[in-house]
């Protein structure tokens, strides 16, 4: 690993289990942080895309956590943590189309199997690390200026 | 074209006003959250069904022109307060959303 720069921001947000109406706010204050910070527009619109379906998948899977936002010259991160049950098969959760969203969370558009690929995709780097009956932790991250 | 111009050509129901002057690029049909914030263009009227908080926060993250619900879908109070105070655009029509994207397509691509 290439020594980092120096952090301009760090931001902890806290996250309570099943609040999926009130999930959402984490996203839209992350991309508001970003904004006034100049980070480059193209990252604020991925980082909130990203925030977003990890903000839903804590309110939904988990009994909580929390959101940390990281900013440095070179490059934004988000780490999420939850305590809860931990993804029991990775790569399965990494492939487009499965979800195990229960039918409530369905019927208001959830659980389309999209949010890992999502997350996956709008971010330069992810990583996922699980344990079952004990929590998830995702780091993704955005490069800055130098594609 | 305008938001306030579709509003007006579809005769749609502005139930949270945003920026109605915001040119309307494109459009995205979905009532998956995860599709829309996949795929949906900064400046599509984003046509749904769903009508929750939710909605307000992923139209907000894509830049959306505007939300329009379809078949006279009536949101919460919670979440056409939301959309004010966020400044974005939710539109209802009584139609569905074949009818509503139909026009729509016309109206831009027509």
């Amino acid at each position: 690993m290439p020594p980092k720069e120096k952090l301009l921001h760090r931001r902890v947000f806290i996250l309570l289990p099943g609040n999926l109406e009130q999930a959402g706010s984490v996203s839209g204050d992350v991309r508001r942080e970003l904004v006034a910070l100049g980070v480059e527009q193209d990252i604020v619109r991925r980082a909130g895309v990203v925030c977003f379906e990890g903000e839903m998948n804590i309110a939904m899977y988990s009994e909580g956590g929390r959101i940390i936002l990281l900013v440095a010259d070179d490059r934004v991160e988000l780490l999420f943590s939850d305590r809860g049950p931990g993804i029991p098969d990775i790569e399965l959760a990494r492939t487009p189309g499965y979800s195990t969203a229960p039918d409530w969370a369905r019927e208001l558009g959830f659980g389309a199997g999209m949010g890992i690929p999502n997350m996956e995709h709008q971010s330069d780097r992810l990583e996922i690390r699980s344990r079952l009956e004990g929590g998830t932790v995702i780091r993704a991250v955005f490069r800055r200026g130098r594609g | 074209m305008t938001v306030a111009e579709v509003v007006e050509r579809l005769e749609l129901e502005a139930l949270a006003a945003g920026e109605l002057k915001a040119t309307v690029a494109g459009g995205y049909c979905s009532d998956l959250l995860s599709d829309v914030l996949a795929h949906a263009q900064s400046g599509d009227m984003w046509i749904t069904h769903q009508r929750h908080m939710n909605v307000v926060a992923v139209a907000k993250l894509k830049e959306v022109a505007a939300v329009i619900l379809v078949r006279g879908a009536a949101p919460s109070a919670e979440m056409t307060g939301r959309a004010r105070s966020e400044g974005v655009t939710i539109l209802r029509s009584s139609a569905s959303a074949f009818q509503v994207a139909g026009r729509l397509y016309q109206l831009l691509e027509g």
